[in-house]
């Protein structure tokens, strides 16, 4: 078994607070449902995007790419030697594309169509956000399916005590589940790039409305990359808190040798971005001095100073600095997003900050993450067993 | 490991050179939008219209809207606005002393908002479930409730802030001009055309519309001129001295032209008209889209190359696995 339960208990201070906060925002969106969005949101004819799709959907989503960058590494690249992170990343992702579909459903007024965006009659292929949405929901669908042979590894072990045809039955759904795994994963990585690429492109149609050092026709590749950064951010995040908080063997060494796919795409993401700034002669906008402004310098920042941080080797193996830089990394590419899909879009004359209600049900999503990450690691084998990952780490050395 | 390195080198090869070929392979540029055949528009002329909000009110009447009230005695209908409860609205313009019409410096001027049925609309372009829509003969942008989710991407992306949402209400839906469709199926005009006094808003074909708003441009100022009322065409017509325009037209070129057009005294920017390059943005966006996504060649490339690279690594686990084992 290369994976096992963490067991342990599931009532604590941190699953009980987390629950709270799921109520909350469970009494919020039932208000929402009643009397419409302006009951719970400041959303305006001026700002219709707001918090729930620019956090919970754009930088949601991009968290939730763990599983699609260690993905890429382990089967594009053939590192077999990260295998031991792709279950808890896929279960992160799960989480993340989950409730960014879930946010999305809570966003949109008029709800009771959703299903047009999966049946084909009501297609409209020149829009950017028909693409995004199928993407996302067949990949929130796929992810189920690459985190589904730990809940039937469960079932395998629990209906094996009994026998019968349940056990019969629960085996040959393993066995499909392995049959078709190759597919799931290669679609899993082909899905991601559409969609976290198309995000960008999805702001084009807004041209003045979105801050020039913001808009431009690079953005898909802009949102491609941060996607990437950020995914392999919360996998690094992850790892670093779930050995602090469930005291497990630390993983920093293969965490140290993964950096630097994460520290690649950094870079290119910040080579990009400025070359185009340069290209498109924009650098003249860095010197009005305005809020926007400095929130573009703080996403810079907070995306240089993990690879000024991780550069010297015995830095990039220490714990702390991989926290540190994780934290760096995924704080910058939500404050990109986040700009990108509200704070620097605006009309003259409108404004736009999340209501209370809003931000409660924003954390709530939050809690559910948490929540739902606690309860599942504790009863499935999601968390490598600790042999496996020290022969994992000796076998990078 | 030579295997590992091997089949890694062989699968980037493939899987960019598959990439590569299929995004380098030229840009799908779309193609330019143009005025529909039987393109029907209004011709807002700022210089006739004084402020009288008749044109308001008939909207109000032709598609069930409410007053709405701004003045803490709320006996003023007072729409600040468009909004989902008002689909035109007249605003003024004011500088200094605001002493005289049409004039920059110490005047003002009124202007009309509403859709401008624009001839490459951002709503039609980006909303994912058809429920705007460009009708191909008359360019009329239409919305259908029936068809729509409620994700406010048209609000979003409209480049003139029409499309209006209702956020107060438990079934919400967006409100916008269009046109007065249900009028024109019974032989009438747009309300607002029907009612103004003075001729500012003109209804017609857009041919038209712009053949008129070209003979107005060649008025000399201040000499006699002829002004029709509710189409361009009318035998109604009134007698005033020619007005100073400003140079342009708005709406010949702004994202690809409208089927709307204005006329004014003072710079439109003044007026709250943004200034908009003449390529459309949503042009470039399905541009993007069209050469990314072209006959999903390179999605399709790109998943067959990420299909052999997990299949080979699957492999290269299995037999480390049986390796693994017999030691």
């Amino acid at each position: 078994m290369r994976t096992k339960p963490l067991g342990g208990p599931y009532v604590t201070r941190t699953t009980v607070l987390a629950a709270i906060m799921v109520a909350i925002m469970g009494f919020l969106v039932l208000i929402r449902f009643c009397l419409g969005l302006g009951s719970v949101t400041n959303l305006n004819n001026g700002f219709p995007w707001g918090l729930w799709l620019a956090y919970d959907m754009v930088a949601g989503s991009a968290i939730g790419c763990g599983g699609y960058a260690v993905a890429l590494v382990v089967y594009a690249l053939n590192k077999g030697q990260y295998h031991p992170l792709v279950r808890p990343a896929v279960l992160a992702s799960m989480f993340g594309y989950a409730l960014g579909g879930v946010s999305v459903l809570i966003d949109i007024s008029r709800w009771w169509n959703a299903w047009h965006i999966v049946w084909p009659a009501y297609f409209n292929l020149t829009s950017v956000m028909i693409e995004v949405a199928l993407c996302v929901s067949v990949y929130t669908t796929i992810l189920i399916l690459e985190f589904a042979p730990a809940v039937v590894e469960k079932a395998v072990e629990w209906t094996g005590h009994r026998g019968g045809n349940l056990h019969a039955l629960t085996t040959t759904v393993q066995k499909v589940l392995n049959r078709v795994a190759v597919v799931l994963i290669a679609l899993g990585m082909t899905l991601p790039t559409m969609h976290q690429s198309s995000l960008g492109t999805m702001l084009i149609p807004f041209g003045p409305l979105l801050n020039p050092l913001w808009q431009t026709p690079v953005l898909p590749a802009l949102f491609l990359l941060t996607a990437l950064c950020m995914g392999y951010g919360v996998v690094m995040l992850e790892a670093t808190l779930v050995s602090d908080r469930f005291a497990r063997v630390s993983e920093s060494r293969i965490l140290g040798l993964l950096s630097r796919y994460m520290m690649a795409a950094v870079i290119a993401f910040l080579a990009i971005r400025w070359s185009d700034l340069l290209y498109q002669g924009k650098l003249h906008y860095l010197f009005a001095l305005h809020g926007l402004n400095f929130a573009f310098l703080a996403e810079n920042a907070l995306y240089l100073i993990p690879i000024i941080l991780l550069w010297p080797m015995h830095r990039r193996m220490a714990p702390r600095y991989q926290f540190i830089a994780a934290m760096c990394i995924l704080s910058g590419g939500i404050l990109y997003r986040l700009d990108a899909y509200m704070i620097a879009y605006g009309r003259p004359g409108w404004h736009y900050f999340p209501s209370a209600t809003e931000l409660l049900v924003t954390f709530g999503m939050i809690a559910v993450e948490v929540l739902g990450y606690v309860l599942l690691v504790r009863f499935f084998p999601v968390l490598p067993s600790i042999e496996r990952a020290r022969t994992a780490v000796l076998a990078t050395e | 490991m030579a295997l590992t390195r091997r089949s890694f080198l062989s699968g980037v090869a493939l899987g960019g050179s598959a990439c590569a070929a299929s995004i380098a392979a030229k840009a799908e540029v779309r193609e330019e939008k143009t005025l529909p055949p039987k393109a029907l528009g209004l011709l807002f002329d700022s210089t006739l219209c004084v402020g009288c909000k008749a044109c308001v009110v008939a909207c109000r009447e032709a598609n069930n809207t409410h007053p709405e009230f701004n003045t803490e005695d709320k006996l003023w209908d007072t729409p600040l606005d468009l909004d989902a409860d008002t689909l035109t609205v007249i605003k003024a313009y004011r500088d200094g002393t605001g002493v005289t019409k049409d004039q920059e410096k110490d005047g003002y001027a009124f202007v009309k908002k509403s859709c401008l049925h624009c001839i490459d609309p951002s709503c039609v372009s980006v909303c994912p479930v058809k429920a705007m829509t460009k009708n191909a003969e008359t360019g009329i942008v239409s919305y259908n409730p029936s068809n729509c989710i409620g994700c406010r991407y048209c609000v979003a992306a409209c480049p003139f802030g029409v499309p209006r949402f209702e956020y107060d209400k438990t079934f919400a839906r967006l409100r916008k001009c269009e046109l007065c469709k249900p009028r024109l199926a019974k032989g009438k005009i747009p309300a607002c055309a029907e009612v103004c006094p003075t001729g500012a808003t003109l209804f017609g074909p857009v041919t038209v519309l712009r053949a008129e708003a070209g003979r107005r441009h060649k008025l000399v100022p201040g000499e006699r001129a002829f002004f029709p009322r509710k189409t361009a065409d009318s035998t109604d017509v009134h007698e005033k001295p020619a007005p100073h325009y400003v140079a342009e037209t708005y709406g010949l070129t702004e994202v690809g032209g409208t089927q709307m057009q204005l006329l004014a005294g003072v710079a439109f920017e003044k007026l709250g008209m943004p200034a908009l390059p003449k390529k459309s943005f949503v042009s470039t966006s399905e541009t993007i889209q069209r050469t990314l996504y072209k006959g999903m060649m390179a999605p399709a490339a790109l998943f067959a190359c990420l299909l052999f690279l997990v299949h080979r690594s699957a492999n290269h686990a299995e037999h480390k696995d049986e390796h693994e084992e017999e030691e």
